[in-house]
């Protein structure tokens, strides 16, 4: 069953062909069977995912009303807390910490009864684009083990991708689940900023991050997305209001008579022949269904990376300053005569990997007086003029395109040595963080040059996520037929897969 | 060489600048649901949010910005429509976060002020502190720093962390530079931290104990020569735990400014630690490398933009103002200035007020608080408010001195059994066995003894030498044990004596 949807499994949980707990076993064989190759999880907590699943189980005997993903197994990033489970961020500084609470995230998923198989690998702290910077070793794409499946959330996207979980929740802060979506060729959806709580999600950028689904399908990824987002009281920023009906918008699919903005600035120059062949034949469907393709003009995101590589360091320079081996993580150089001071310093040189500290120290830097206008001030002034050219692009079309990475996925180690290269990879994803708007990729096929999935990118207005469900279902419906079945079930069987 | 306070501002004008924390007494702290009780066993008020576990986020009080603007308009601010919150960021173990949330460059309030009066050597006189900004902060944890001479961080052998006061809600008030005050600075000073110890008991929006730390002073003191309109540098006085320490830390940083001036020495811009049992200063932190504190503003919260129909609300509900309350009182009492002056002084007017509510005559009950209990509380060293006698237990006493049950010698050791934690009057009344010997029988006997025991002072007294009368009035008080009414004994001793009374 594990190569079927999620939605699949839940109508077969529904009319009882399967248990919950056949279905977590089966998914936890498959973990066994692959992960030694993939390393999606850091953790998997098998007892805990079974006895979630078999309190569903009895739950539904009893007739209990139940969730639509009640007892589908799902793969949760490292940077949400989940009560008594291990929480790392993928950072050595969080070694063996297990939170005393659990994450509006976690708390939603397992009211409705999802079951959480374990803890998924992830760039530390979420900082990377290729789960290379894990204080645990990098996570492996399972399209080509030799290569990165992208990241922050590599972990999660490799799982589902994987077969390892049907579904699976990353956070995106410049493109964190949208680019490793697109590099193990599944569906990832970054939502309106404040969509989804952040209370419990490991803070990288606090004015950027944001939690959200992974799934094979476009209706998977919205059932999933139904579940996790809502007013939260404990998240300052969240939005209280209504969640849009993504679900509904993913089984209706229609493009007819939408227009449909292909952006300027991104494409071209820097984007793989392969990655531009795979989008350009996506828009001719999305016109052969109706829509209506027009050029729109973003002229200051040719900025955006640079502002978000001074904004998200910044705020990240202050959210890590909480792990200082006083209350919780890994405590080093307690020798005689150490001070707290001495302590602290000790804990954060051994704890942060190099990427972590090259971004405290640019954002401490950043923020300095004398350097604060010229750097985090000037930053902010480019994120309100990319505000702006989304304002503006939004009046010419309903939603707005472009690949999701310029590059399919890249091989282990090739970037891991020039962070300007890497940086490069969240080029056509920062701006959706920068302007707090949503966006989705979902495969759009192989390339031809080297085989690789292909990721399409789809941004809608804030909170307008639903539009982005109805333009992602059109295509996927249309790229189905033209391929014969999901490109997923065109990935390698990884030995053992049924 | 110490120069005298005469000398000192014989040369130099003092300039102020005082900031007052406050903490707010709401239910929870800042940012989390915790309790703010006072004293509870460490760590045991704290949360995700206040410990700044991994992933916790921080939602604001909507009960500290209530409390924030009531202060602000109680100082007649400008309250801000739109204000945020910052970070200020710089490593600490008992900040949880290692910044704490504050308002920086967007404060809540803004541009009030405060009027206070002073007595002088030309009689009352009033000064104007302009507030420059009421803004909302979070306290951090407290730090023990166990073994090391000095009790603080650098040199202790270990250090224990109590997170419980840690989130807090302060509002720290922040007055523009005061100068203009001359010799009158610390008078000025402690007057203006009593008139705002006033208002914010008035608004109910804190417990004010000094003693406490929930309403703390930092004093900045500068000195410049008189006549001169350049600022000298200043010193900021931390720990100042009392009103009387405000005044005396202001006094003693004028006297060290001008001895090392005098020296030809530079003030050193720092930050120094008032000694509560030298009434001197020492040396903290330096800030002459100023601290870069990296604010920015806080991404986690969104911004606190009140309506302006709420601010109206919160105004239509301001209690009345302390100086307004005083001039009621003076009235209604018919106070003298100088009687009223001393109550202010001596912090009785509200123990007082609450004595004359319990049914206490206002004269009587003026004079008890600030002549012999504020007495004992000298000869304690202690605060008026700290001796355990209450409002209620005075205006009894004064019922009883009223019903005759009392003299007014009795009483005083009615009040030192009270204060000495005997009971209450009654009870002291009781235990001590004390009652007015009203009984002319037995007062004859002893007015007979010691005229007997004096024979030579009581001859002086029949042949008319009437203020001779008053030592043997005396022993017969003592004879007595205190507990006859001394106006009866010399009537009835003058009258054994031949002596009309008159």
């Amino acid at each position: 069953m594990i190569n079927k949807t999620a939605a699949e499994m839940s109508s077969a949980l529904a009319s009882g062909e399967v248990t919950s707990v056949a279905l977590t076993k089966q998914h936890l064989e498959r973990i066994a069977d692959v992960d030694k190759k993939v390393k999606a999880f850091l953790h998997v907590d098998s007892e805990s995912a079974l006895a979630q699943a078999a309190s569903v189980d009895a739950d539904r005997a009893a007739g209990k009303a139940l969730g639509p993903l009640a007892g589908v197994p799902l793969a949760l990033k490292d940077v949400l807390a989940q009560e008594g489970v291990p929480t790392t961020a993928g950072s050595k500084i969080l070694q063996g910490w297990k939170p005393p609470y659990d994450s509006t995230v976690v708390a939603k998923l397992k009211s409705a009864g999802v079951v959480i198989l374990g803890k998924t690998n992830m760039d530390e702290f979420a900082m990377g684009s290729s789960t290379e910077n894990s204080g645990y070793g990098p996570t492996f794409n399972p399209w080509d083990l030799t290569r990165t499946p992208g990241g922050s959330s590599g972990g999660s996207a490799a799982a589902v991708s994987a077969f390892e979980a049907p579904i699976a929740i990353g956070s995106d802060t410049g493109g964190s689940i949208r680019q490793p979506a697109a590099l193990t060729g599944i569906v990832g959806v970054r939502p309106t900023y404040g969509a989804v709580s952040r209370y419990g999600l490991i803070a990288y950028s606090s004015s950027l991050d944001q939690a959200g689904p992974f799934g094979r399908t476009v209706l998977d990824t919205a059932m999933l997305h139904e579940i996790i987002a809502g007013h939260d009281p404990k998240d300052a920023t969240s939005l209280n209001v209504p969640v849009p009906a993504v679900v509904a918008a993913a089984k209706s699919g229609d493009v007819k008579g939408l227009k449909i903005g292909v952006i300027k600035q991104l494409q071209g120059k820097g984007y793989q022949a392969g990655v531009l062949a795979r989008f350009n034949e996506s828009l001719e469907i999305l016109s052969s269904l109706g829509a209506e393709i027009v050029e729109v003009d973003c002229p200051s995101f040719e900025y955006a990376l640079a502002a978000y590589y001074l904004i998200a360091p910044s705020e990240c320079s202050s959210n890590l300053a909480r792990f200082d081996a006083m209350r919780y993580g890994l405590r080093t150089g307690e020798v005689d005569g150490a001070s707290a001071e001495s302590v602290m310093n000790s804990t954060r040189e051994a704890g942060f990997g190099r990427e972590v500290k090259r971004r405290i120290i640019l954002g401490t830097y950043a923020l300095s007086s004398g350097y604060y206008d010229a750097y985090y001030g000037s930053a902010q002034k480019i994120r309100t003029l990319i505000i702006e050219d989304y304002k503006k692009a939004f009046t010419q079309a309903d939603v707005l395109v472009s690949p999701t990475s310029p590059i399919t996925a890249f091989k282990i180690g090739e970037k891991s040595e020039d962070p300007i290269a890497m940086y490069l990879a969240d080029v056509a994803t920062i701006p959706v963080n920068l302007a707090g708007i949503c966006g989705m990729s979902l495969p759009a096929g192989l390339a031809d040059e080297d085989n690789l999935p292909v990721g399409f990118q789809i941004m809608a207005p804030a909170m307008q996520d639903q539009r982005l469900y109805n333009v992602g279902a059109a295509l996927e419906a249309a790229l189905v037929l033209k391929w014969g079945g999901h490109l997923i079930s065109k990935a390698p069987a990884l030995g053992g897969a049924k | 060489m110490a120069l005298s306070y005469d000398d000192v501002i014989a040369k130099y004008e003092p300039v102020l600048g005082l900031e007052v924390h406050v903490e707010l007494n709401t239910e929870s702290k800042m940012f989390c649901s915790c309790s703010t009780t006072f004293g509870g066993e460490p760590n045991t008020q704290t949360c995700p949010v206040c410990l700044a576990l991994p992933g916790a986020l921080p939602v604001v009080n909507a009960k500290a910005i209530e409390s924030s603007i009531l202060i602000g308009l109680a100082l007649n601010c400008q309250i801000a429509p739109y204000s945020r919150f910052s970070r200020k960021n710089y490593f600490y173990p008992d900040m949880p976060k290692n910044f704490q949330i504050s308002q920086y460059d967007e404060p809540i309030c803004f541009d009030g002020f405060v009027d206070v009066e002073i007595q002088t050597d030309e009689g009352p006189k009033q000064f104007r502190i302009e507030i420059e900004r009421v803004h909302m902060e979070e306290d951090t944890g407290k730090s023990l720093h166990v073994g090391g001479a000095t009790g603080r961080i650098h040199g202790a052998e270990y250090s224990l962390l109590d997170y419980n006061r840690a989130g807090i809600p302060l509002v720290e008030i922040v007055t523009k530079i005061v100068p203009g005050t001359g010799k009158y600075a610390p008078e000025v000073a402690k007057a203006y931290v009593a008139e705002l110890r006033d208002i914010l008991r008035g608004l109910k929006v804190s417990d004010v104990k000094m003693e406490q730390g929930s309403l703390r002073c930092d004093a900045n003191v500068s000195l410049r020569l008189i006549g001169s309109d350049v600022l000298g540098t200043r010193s900021e006085t931390k720990n100042v735990n009392s009103l009387r320490s405000v005044e005396r830390a202001i006094r003693g940083e004028m006297i060290r400014h001008a001895e090392l001036l005098n020296e030809g020495k530079k003030v050193k811009q720092e930050t120094r630690h008032f000694q509560e049992d030298t009434g001197l200063t020492r040396s903290g932190r330096s800030k002459e490398q100023a601290e870069d504190y990296r604010y920015f503003p806080e991404p986690d919260l969104v911004p606190v933009a009140p309506a302006a129909t709420w601010i109206e609300e919160l105004r239509a509900q301001l209690p009345e103002r302390p100086s307004l309350h005083r001039k009621r009182l003076k009235e209604q009492w018919a106070v003298p200035d100088k009687e009223m002056a001393a109550m202010i002084n001596a912090d009785v007017l509200d123990i007082v007020e609450q004595t004359v509510l319990l049914g206490a005559d206002p004269t009587k009950a003026r004079t008890w608080w600030l002549g012999e209990i504020s007495r004992l509380a000298n000869e304690k060293d202690i605060a008026i408010a700290d001796l355990s006698i209450t409002p209620k237990d005075v205006a009894e006493i004064v019922a009883l001195v009223a019903a005759g049950e009392l003299t007014d010698k009795l009483a005083r050791q009615v009040v030192e059994g009270v204060i000495a934690g005997e009971g209450t009057p009654a009870e002291v009344v009781a235990k001590r066995g004390i009652k007015v010997v009203n009984d002319d029988g037995a007062l004859m006997a002893a007015i007979e003894k010691v005229c007997a025991e004096q024979a030579e002072t009581a001859d002086k007294v029949r042949n008319g030498h009437v203020p001779a009368a008053g030592a043997l009035i005396g022993a017969v008080m003592k004879e007595t044990k205190g507990q006859a009414d001394a106006a009866r004994v010399r009537e009835l001793l003058l009258g054994h004596l031949g002596q009309a009374t008159n």
